[in-house]
């Protein structure tokens, strides 16, 4: 009897280890492996499903497309223009020509409004038309990252369109579909995409992200508050300068302090006035406005070798210029709106555009809030790139440098919206024919029109202050300003780029909580840098360096370009 | 086929459960733990003990645990004296004392995660609650979740208040259960009031009070929803739990190898340090001669 329960418990864990070992033989690089024939023709031809069969159009060629009567249709595209569809290869004309009946397609996408509304809107109609099932699976945006994550290292395939950030390319790159060059050429949908944006869509050489959004950060400012006669000369006498449009940090951080809690005559009655509205909360993008505060410090253009890293891979996040740059992000926690340093953008958008604010920086969307009918501070609020610096960091020279012409831009290239389809779908061809149509020309102009789908200009054709003006009762003069700040975007050098590379999550979560130390006091700004530039090499060490410094010389190529 | 095979037949159903849902995973996060997992690599190679190094010194983790353990002792200690006293007040008898037992039991069956959205439109610093109290009586406004004790606070409030009726209920039932014996005979002797709580109450209650309190630790260092809604573990770090920090590496940075390492340690320092804390409370609560 005992022989046999000492047996018994020599053999228990012989099916655990069994289990173990099998789990350890089918895991590692899995992904890796998966991924190897990325964008190949057989990876092209596999999964591409039964695709359409052909049936009559059942939408008028050049049809007018009605939003109001769409089968999905929320209170703001109710309210939407009527367009005229468009003659590109996914209008509604063609896509009415395919037959789908019978198939459909998951997708992964945020809630409603922000990229959950027109994927719903779109979806719905895009059954209407062809037949197809397209099926949304909202999760919160936070959650969009791991819910991708973990579908692609478990190599389980459930999503044939995930919605992501366009930052995430360098872990998710080599699991995604080429998209085929049809698509950004020729009448294809995204054939006017502006060329800075096919680059950054690309991966390894090939577009892999089918990009329905473009941003960049600027700067929106208060003109009835600097052009306050009252508050010039406060500021005159308070500083002994005269109040302008910030050209360099510097000024805007006096211009924030010395005007914060100034009450003008325009001021949206019970609404505080405070100097700058910004993203301060540590895991709600805060990392991404950072960027902008030590973008003109940091990134000199006359040094080549990237501005995350040096050409050894050394983490350049403490070097003086982040320093500095910290150092007046720190500056700004005293004159944000009360309660300003736990903003996190949806906070930074309703604040800026209540009248809460002299200043922001970061996305559009505060803009379009400014601009819409119901502000309070419509037609207040004009646009300029964000603020250079008076002096920049060599990292080659370990020098500051004195810019031509006195103050060095950094415009910040930041990450946007975008989509894909993985490796992995079963129905790539019903996927791509979705998002054509999500992406064509009468639904991109509309989504454009409301603020909150997250769409942002992308294409050639947005850049005209009459599509605003007219398409969205926008003014005339604060359009021009915001066309002519995109535009001085899309051409500058000096350009700073989100680290597209593998590991980007960790890294800005690093730099977030390192930011966050020094914007609640608990370390100078220098010794909390220096903490996440060896949380960096321990990440560069995990992850690989020579895998992250591939992929980071894609980056560098867009800085120099 | 004895009886014995049957009798052990009967328990595989469990045994295979515990197996799946508690060994298994068990087991392998600590094969995990010993690999390099990350968010560009999946699978299980072997990298020794490079997460567990890298863990003992992780100073950011090693602070989240200090943080929790004054978070536990503070909350539990104010949830316990708080309970006890509303347990003690019930059980001598009020008015309306089952309306009474009714509205405490509110705050328990509320949500976390909706508990904290309420907390935190009373703590917003600019339309919230809180703040317009402190103005409309004259006095500074706080930064409830901008300045580092003010955040903590927030916390430690909405915590106390959604756990201490579990306190009530829990050392009511005891309050129920206790014999009427030695009441009888202390208020023969003439014993107070004060001295009869002191020495009969609170030495009966022992054994219930120690469960309450283990109880209310675990559950505790199990703070998640409260933190994330009320401070996203801010400002800083000034609120962050292990529970917290542990999400952020391994399900949002996706360091899952120094994830499984972290929640392994995180086990076992509850395991020794709790385990420790039964053994004090018990000592402590012995019984004494008069």
């Amino acid at each position: 009897m005992r022989d046999r329960k000492r047996l018994l418990t020599r053999l228990a864990p012989i099916p655990l280890v069994v289990v173990l070992a099998a789990c350890s033989s089918g895991g590692s690089d899995q992904g890796a492996e998966d991924s190897a024939g990325g964008g190949s023709d057989t990876a092209a031809a596999e999964g591409m499903g039964p695709g359409p069969a052909v049936k009559e159009a059942t939408f008028d060629q050049n049809g007018l497309v009605d939003y109001t009567q769409q089968p999905y249709t929320p209170e703001a595209y109710a309210a939407a223009a009527k367009v005229n569809d468009g003659d590109d290869d996914c209008s509604y004309y063609e896509t009415s020509k395919k037959d789908y009946s019978g198939q459909s397609i998951t997708v992964l996408a945020p809630p409603p409004p922000n990229m959950g509304e027109p994927m719903a809107q779109h979806g719905a109609m895009f059954k209407e038309l062809t037949g197809g099932d397209v099926i949304i699976e909202n999760v919160s945006v936070g959650e969009l990252y791991s819910k991708a994550q973990t579908a692609f290292q478990t190599g389980v395939s459930p999503y044939d369109v995930t919605v992501n950030f366009s930052t995430w390319i360098g872990d998710f790159g080599d699991f995604y579909y080429a998209i085929p060059e049809e698509y950004t050429s020729g009448t294809g949908s995204l054939a006017t995409m502006l060329p800075l944006y096919k680059e950054i869509y690309k991966w390894d050489g090939e577009t892999k992200l089918f990009g329905i959004d473009g941003d960049r950060h600027f700067m929106k400012y208060r003109t009835d508050v600097l052009n306050d006669p009252a508050a010039q000369a406060y500021f005159k006498e308070q500083t002994g300068q005269d109040l302008k449009v910030p050209e360099t940090w510097t000024e805007y951080n006096l211009i924030a302090s010395t005007l914060n809690g100034f009450e003008v005559a325009s001021q949206p009655a019970g609404v505080p006035l405070a100097g700058s509205v910004e993203i301060m909360k540590r895991d709600d993008l805060m990392w991404s406005a950072f960027i902008n505060r030590v973008a003109p410090y940091a990134k000199n253009p006359n040094v080549t070798t990237g501005f995350w890293f040096d050409e050894n891979m050394t983490p350049q996040v403490n070097n003086p210029g982040f320093v500095r740059g910290l150092t007046e992000f720190v500056e700004a926690t005293n004159y944000v709106p009360q309660g300003g340093q736990n903003f996190g953008l949806s906070d930074e958008i309703s604040a800026f555009g209540s009248g809460q604010g002299i200043f922001s920086y970061t996305w559009d969307d505060a803009w379009s809030q400014a601009n819409q009918d119901d502000s309070p501070i419509r037609g207040n609020v004009e646009a300029a790139p964000n603020p250079g610096a008076e002096e920049v960091w060599n990292s080659e020279t370990q020098q500051w440098d004195t810019p031509e012409g006195g103050v060095n831009r950094a415009p910040y290239i930041a990450w946007g919206w975008s989509s894909a389809i993985p490796q992995g779908s079963e129905n790539k061809q019903m996927a791509l024919d979705f998002l054509c149509f999500f992406a064509n020309e009468a639904n991109y102009q509309v989504d454009l029109t409301i603020g909150r789908t997250g769409v942002n200009p992308v294409r050639e054709e947005s850049f005209v202050p009459e599509f605003w003006v007219e398409g969205l009762g926008w003014l005339p003069g604060p359009t021009q300003t915001w066309i002519d700040t995109l535009q001085e975007y899309n051409t500058a050098s000096n350009r700073v780029f989100d680290l597209r590379v593998p590991g980007n999550g960790p890294l800005m979560a690093a730099l977030a909580d390192g930011v966050a130390l020094a914007l609640a006091g608990q370390k100078d700004p220098q010794a909390a840098l220096d903490e996440v530039a060896q949380k960096w090499e321990q990440i560069v060490q995990d992850i690989g360096e020579d895998q992250i410094k591939e992929a980071y010389q894609a980056v560098i190529d867009l800085e120099n370009s | 086929m004895g009886i014995n095979f049957y009798k052990r037949l009967f328990l595989l159903p469990g045994l295979l459960l515990l197996i799946a849902i508690i060994i298994f995973p068990l087991l392998f996060s600590i094969r995990v733990s010993f690999s390099s997992w990350n968010v560009s690599r999946s699978g299980l190679d072997f990298v020794g003990g490079a997460n567990w190094a890298r863990m003992w010194s992780d100073a950011d983790f090693w602070g989240a645990m200090l943080r929790l353990l004054n978070f536990g002792v503070v909350t539990t200690s104010i949830q316990y004296i708080l309970g006890f006293m509303l347990a003690h007040y019930v059980w001598q008898g009020i008015k309306s004392g089952r309306l009474f037992r009714l509205i405490w039991l509110v705050p328990l069956m509320t949500t976390p995660s909706i508990m904290a959205i309420v907390w935190r439109s009373i703590f917003r610093e600019d339309i919230g609650a809180a703040n317009g109290l402190l103005k409309s009586v004259g006095l500074s406004t706080i930064g409830w979740s901008t300045e580092i004790v003010p955040a903590m606070f927030t916390i430690y409030v909405a915590e106390i208040w959604q756990w201490t009726p579990f306190m009530f209920l829990f050392l009511l039932a005891g309050l129920l259960i206790l014999p009427k014996e030695p009441f009888l005979a202390a208020e023969i002797d003439g014993s107070s009031p004060t001295r009869t709580f002191w020495r009969i109450t609170l030495p009966l209650m022992a054994p219930i009070s120690i469960g309450a309190i283990l109880i209310r630790l675990i559950e505790s260092s199990k703070i998640f929803d409260s933190i994330f809604v009320l401070t996203s573990a801010g400002p800083g770090n000034a609120t962050e739990t292990p529970t917290y920090f542990l999400w952020k590496r391994s399900l949002t940075e996706f360091q899952i190898a120094y994830g499984a390492t972290l929640a392994l340690t995180y086990l076992i320092v509850m395991i020794i340090v709790l385990t420790i804390v039964a053994k004090v409370l018990t000592y402590i609560s012995r019984p004494r001669g008069w």
